[in-house]
């Protein structure tokens, strides 16, 4: 697939052009949804994302002599360190499954499984940045950075689909030990790379959240009549005579793998988070928000 | 055939077979899948469906679509209802036709039948002829040609007011060389000389007759007899009893024609003949002009009446009579008897004959009138009447008309008169000249024992002659006539009785009454009576019996008029001689209908050929409908049809939504809208532009309003003079463009209500009115021809002080996007008048119902949606100025509109002067 491979000049400018034309919007739907968060129930005490100080403690034993906070310790008997906690900051890995099967959607009037995840994946790493951590794909052999500019390069990486595939599965490129992770993805693909992956990542540290994205399509499968159902590259075909009289054994199916889902995450101490396209995204970036923050804590 | 119904192409049918087989593969065949990109098939994979029969096509599908497709099957295999009867199909066509009065009754009915017949000989290529009996054609033999060129004259062909000549039909029949098929439209009665046609059309080749079902109606001459009108009435079917109305039409006292009386004609069971009596008053009775069966349409039905029924009202007055008690000396006597049996007779004194008006006036031997009554006979005479004068002692004796013309004689008289043949005198009393051509009396008979033996004489005057109507031997006039006015005078020279002569004592005497109209002949005139008179029609009947023009056909001969038979040359009619008018019907006094009756070799059929009906179309159609639910359906058991079902039900919705109730809505919603606020309306002109522009303009108008004022109009509508309510809108805005069509007269009915309920109307000639001096524009033109029928006060140019420069603004020009000058509104009342020290008049009358001007206000007012002027107006910010007051003045015309005089009203003057800096 020519995605995957170099980019021609022409494709490069081409592909550049198709990126940046939705960048902006993706971008700015990221930054309004970041900011319900922040300007929501989640206020942090303090004032900027720059500004590294949290608290004072009084000094230890085997606190080093510089990080004693002269200034503070000057008016009082004892010492006081200089925390900053956040200083050492979280690496939030984001991965965003853009197989093919992630660009359905049912209906116009909906936004893709993809662009939803995309959303809430910018948003995430808005809200991040700003927190002060480091955020990064997972698909990327980048290390987490912070600042805005990073936030414009993940933009632009998760524009630049390289999955082709009909299902996409988890692979961690990068995983800085400890480091937070969430997965954007619809795991209608097979489940044991995601137990595999979740394993791996659980052996290094890394917790963090399951986000399925789903169509509400695909959670009510109103289809009837007879039925050629295509997976969206067209590799895998299902015919039916009768759509409606599978619904009960689809939506059973559909059920058993969020539980398989919910059970892997319940293994290895992730969390799991099911989303709807047809709901608004923000209850589940603050759900998402707050899973985050909970493993941390 | 199976009923009246039959195939064009039976072996089709067949394929009705083969439907089971298509119900096997119908049913075997599952309906095709829909494709669906779905990302959860993954879990889907290795699903089974839990049944397979729902896959297949539902029965009730299967069974529409076989009736879909067998409904095609029939429909392609033609089937006929009713088809045509089959008939020889060989060889020439002869078409006759009666055409007859007799056939006007369906003639409709018997047009069709032909054409349906040619057309049927076209197909199968048979030569044609049409011929009618009544209209031979001119020589011998007869074109027969190819059907189209008949069908198209057969629209043109028309009955005739008469019965056909048998006879010259038989001749010209036997002279058509070779073997030909008739058919032959009867119009069920008996002419003479029938049987022998039929026979010689029978043997050149067989023939048809075609008769219709419906009874020949027939109306008789009215006769006037025992103070009733007879209007005998015939018919052809004697069966059953049957009641039949008769209406009487004539003039009514204003001029038009409307039904004066009606009865009804009630024929006996075995009866072929009626009489209907109608007794009316004279006045009534004189007014009628013709009999007629309703709903007939034939000349047979119609009876044109003639001067037999109108008896005239003769005054009679004498001189005051020495002879009291001699009844035979009286010189009424004979007149009267000679005229009551004709005429009603008024015998009162002058002046109340003169009240009663009527149409003659005869004055036996008086000789003196007063000038009072002179000048009331004279104004009678101009008008029409007709006097009549008869000599005697009296007038012999008087100085009447001695030296000069005495206006109520003919001539002068001499003094004294003569006398002939008496004791005391030479000679014999002499007889009457044989009467002259020019005389109204030509042809009348003089009987040998007519003697005259005294008399008045005229005096030898250049227009004697020319007055003189009858004259004796000797050649002195006896009779004389002057016109004056519309009527005439006429002086017998002779007494009314047998004293001077031996005249009132003849049939000679009635005759030449008669002739002059004084008394009316009696009904079905003899040959004597009308000859020697060249009769001129006036109103001839066509065959439909409805009354022409004579215009200029030929005059006809009394002897012809009373016996020949009707034909071409001799049409019935209303005919008029001399003085006297003679009503020539289709039927006569004693007509005896009788029905045509055929040999029994002869086949008979009726008028209406039951229309062969082609069903293919129905069928077809039913088998289209039956896809189209059958796709539906389809669509539907798949579960692709939610989006579609909602079109095809909006679809459906829009093309069955019935016209009128739309129609009737739109009318209710332009009220509603029209009312709900104030609305400006402005006329659609068919100009797509000016129409724009006329919106914008009125849309701008509104905005100003709007930020201005109080007034917030809704937006403008666009009024169509012809469909629309015009009361909604307190005013019109009407530019005028010269092709603008003119309104109808419903349209102007419904703006001269408009403008006399209050409303206003701006015209707009657009022009900058610079056709002043006489000149015109088209627009000034058009706006002329426009307003011709419009009920327009008269105008003047809008006045310094009128109360359209105040309504708001204070202004003194009405600029638009031109300049122009004048503005007329509705004219003050005459006796307005300026008071001193006071700026205006006290004009406080309504609202002036036209605003008329050229100006192109709607251009100068015009605005974009977003408030933006749409027009360049002027030049800089002069133009601008002109836009502010033309916008100005758009305020004040609406604040007239609506508040009236308001600002007229004098309370208002210290404020005004106020204002105006007085």
């Amino acid at each position: 697939m020519t995605l995957n491979t170099r980019h021609t000049p022409e494709s490069l400018r081409s592909r550049s052009e198709a990126v940046a034309g939705s960048l902006p919007s993706l971008l700015a739907d990221a930054q309004h949804l970041a900011a319900t968060i922040l300007l929501g129930e989640h206020g942090r005490k303090r004032a900027g994302t720059g500004d590294e100080f949290w608290q004072y403690r009084q000094a230890e034993a085997g606190d080093a002599l510089r990080s004693i906070d002269w200034r503070r310790s000057a008016r009082a008997d004892v010492h006081f360190v200089r925390q900053t906690e956040w200083q050492a900051a979280q690496s939030v890995m984001i991965g965003v499954d853009d197989a093919r099967s992630m660009t359905y959607s049912g209906s116009k009037a909906r936004p893709s499984k993809l662009r939803r995840a995309q959303t809430l994946a910018m948003a995430l790493a808005i809200l991040a940045v700003r927190g002060g951590e480091r955020v990064g794909l997972t698909h990327l052999a980048e290390p987490p950075r912070g600042g805005e500019a990073q936030l414009m390069r993940m933009a632009s990486a998760l524009m630049d689909p390289e999955d082709a595939g009909d299902y996409g599965t988890p692979r961690p490129q990068v995983m800085p030990l400890g480091a937070r992770a969430v997965v954007f993805s619809d795991f209608l693909g097979e489940v044991g790379p995601v137990e595999e992956a979740l394993g791996q990542a659980a052996d290094r540290g890394v917790k963090g959240a399951l986000v399925q994205v789903l169509d509400p399509d695909e959670e009510r499968f109103p289809f009837d009549g007879r039925t050629l159902f295509e997976s969206m590259s067209g590799a895998i075909r299902f015919e039916t005579l009768k759509a409606g009289g599978l619904r009960a054994a689809y939506l059973k199916r559909l059920a058993l793998r969020k539980a398989q889902l919910r059970d892997i995450a319940r293994r290895t101490g992730w969390r799991y988070h099911c989303h709807h396209t047809g709901e608004g995204a923000e209850p589940s970036l603050l759900w998402i928000y707050r899973a985050l923050e909970k493993v941390r804590l | 055939m199976i009923g009246g119904l039959s195939f064009a192409a039976p072996g089709l049918l067949l394929a009705l077979i083969a439907l089971p087989i298509l119900w096997w593969l119908l049913r075997a065949v599952p309906p095709a899948p829909i494709r669906r990109r779905f990302p959860g098939v993954a879990l889907l994979i290795g699903l089974k469906d839990d049944d397979s029969q729902t896959d297949k096509t539902p029965w009730w599908l299967l069974l529409l679509r076989m009736l879909a497709v067998a409904a095609a099957i029939i429909g392609f295999a033609g089937p006929v209802l009713n088809p045509p009867e089959e008939r020889e199909t060989d060889g020439p066509l002869l078409v006759l036709m009666d055409a007859s009065w007799a056939s006007a009754r369906d003639w409709p009915v018997r047009l069709d039948r032909a054409r349906g017949l040619i057309e049927e000989a076209g197909r199968d290529g048979r030569p044609v002829a049409l011929v009618q009996l009544t209209d031979l054609p001119a020589g011998e033999g007869v074109a027969f040609q190819a059907a189209n060129t008949w069908l198209a004259r057969l629209d043109n062909l028309e009955p005739q007011p008469f019965a056909p000549d048998m006879g010259a039909a038989l001749d010209w029949v036997q002279g058509i060389e070779g073997d030909f098929q008739s058919f032959w439209f009867s119009d069920g009665l008996d002419h003479p000389g029938r049987d022998d046609l039929a026979q010689a059309l029978a043997d050149a080749g067989g023939v048809i007759a075609f008769e219709g079902g419906r009874d020949v109606l027939g109306l008789g001459p009215a006769r006037f007899e025992d103070g009733v009108i007879l209007v005998p009435g015939y018919r052809l079917e004697t069966e059953a009893d049957r009641a039949v109305t008769v209406q009487a039409f004539g003039l009514d006292p204003t001029g038009v024609e409307r039904e004066l009386a009606r009865g009804d004609l009630a024929f006996a069971a075995g009866n072929g003949e009626a009489e209907l009596e109608l007794d009316l008053p004279p006045e009534l009775r004189n007014r009628i002009s013709r009999f007629q069966i309703a709903g007939e349409r034939s000349a047979g039905a119609v009876s044109l009446t003639d001067d037999g029924l109108q008896r005239r009202e003769v005054g009679l007055l004498a001189g005051a009579s020495e002879a009291e008690g001699q009844e035979l000396l009286s010189p009424l006597h004979y007149l009267r008897q000679a005229l009551a049996p004709t005429a009603d007779l008024l015998e009162v004194g002058l002046s109340d004959l003169l009240l009663a008006s009527p149409d003659v006036i005869i004055l036996a031997d008086v000789a003196t009138l007063s000038p009072e009554e002179t000048q009331g006979l004279q104004a009678w005479v101009e008008r029409g009447g007709m006097l009549v004068r008869f000599a005697g002692p009296r007038l012999a004796g008087s100085d009447v008309a001695r030296d000069q013309l005495d206006p109520l004689l003919p001539v002068r008289l001499r003094e004294g008169g003569r006398t002939v043949g008496g004791a005391m005198s030479w000679g014999e009393p002499k007889a009457l000249r044989a009467f002259d051509e020019d005389s109204p009396f030509y042809g009348l008979r003089i009987p040998a024992d007519v003697r005259v033996s005294s008399q008045v004489l005229a005096q030898p005057d250049p227009e004697l002659a020319s007055r003189s109507i009858a004259a004796l031997a000797d050649g002195t006039p006896l009779v004389t006539r002057a016109r004056l006015g519309q009527g005439q005078i006429v002086l017998f020279h002779v007494t009314a009785n047998a004293e001077w002569s031996t005249l009132p004592l003849s049939g000679l005497f009635v005759q030449m009454l008669e002739r002059l109209a004084i008394s009316t002949r009696p009904v079905d005139p003899d040959a004597i009576d009308l000859a020697g008179i060249t009769w001129v029609p006036e109103v001839l009947l066509d065959g439909f019996g409805t009354r022409r023009e004579a215009g200029v056909m030929p005059g006809v001969d009394g002897i012809d008029l009373a016996t020949a038979p009707l034909s071409a040359a001799l049409l019935p009619g209303l005919y008029s001689g001399s003085e006297r008018r003679v009503a020539r019907n289709v039927l006569g006094a004693e007509e005896m209908l009788s029905a045509a009756s055929w040999p029994a070799a002869i086949p008979v059929e009726g008028m209406d050929a039951r229309p062969v009906v082609t069903l293919a179309w129905a069928f077809l159609s039913g088998a289209f409908v039956a896809l189209l639910i059958d796709s539906l359906a389809a669509l539907w058991l798949s579960g692709r049809l939610p989006g579609l079902a909602r079109t095809a039900v909006l679809l459906l919705a829009v093309t069955l939504a019935p016209e009128a109730q739309a129609q009737e809505e739109s009318d209710e919603a332009l009220a509603l809208l029209a009312t709900s606020e104030v609305t400006f309306g402005y006329v659609l002109t068919g100009d797509a532009r000016l129409d724009e522009t006329s919106r914008a303009g009125l849309y701008g108008l509104g905005l100003t309003l709007a930020r201005r004022s109080s007034v917030e109009p809704a937006p403008p509508i666009g009024i169509d003079l012809e469909s629309d309510e015009l009361v909604f809108f307190p005013m019109i805005y009407w530019p005028i463009s010269p092709d603008q069509p003119i309104p109808s007269d419903a349209a102007y009915a419904r703006l001269n209500a408009y403008l006399r309920g209050g409303g206003m109307i701006v015209f707009d000639t657009r022009d900058a009115d610079i056709g002043r001096f006489g000149t015109s524009t088209p627009n000034g033109r058009a706006l002329q021809e426009i307003a011709r029928p419009l009920d327009i006060p008269p105008l003047e140019p809008v006045p310094e002080d009128h109360v359209l420069t105040r309504t708001f603004y204070l202004l003194q020009d009405f600029p638009g996007r031109h300049l122009g000058r004048d503005v007329w509104v509705e004219a003050a009342p005459p006796d307005a008048e300026q008071i001193e020290g006071m700026p205006f008049r006290n004009l406080n009358d309504g609202v002036t119902p036209v605003v008329i001007g050229g100006n192109d206000w709607a251009a100068a007012w015009a605005m974009g949606e977003n408030g933006r002027p749409l027009y360049p107006i002027g030049r800089g910010f002069a133009g601008e100025r002109q836009r502010e007051i033309a916008l100005r003045f758009g305020v004040n015309l609406v604040m007239h509109v609506l508040s009236g005089n308001y600002k007229s009203d004098q309370v208002h003057v210290p404020a005004l002067l106020d204002r105006l800096g007085q």
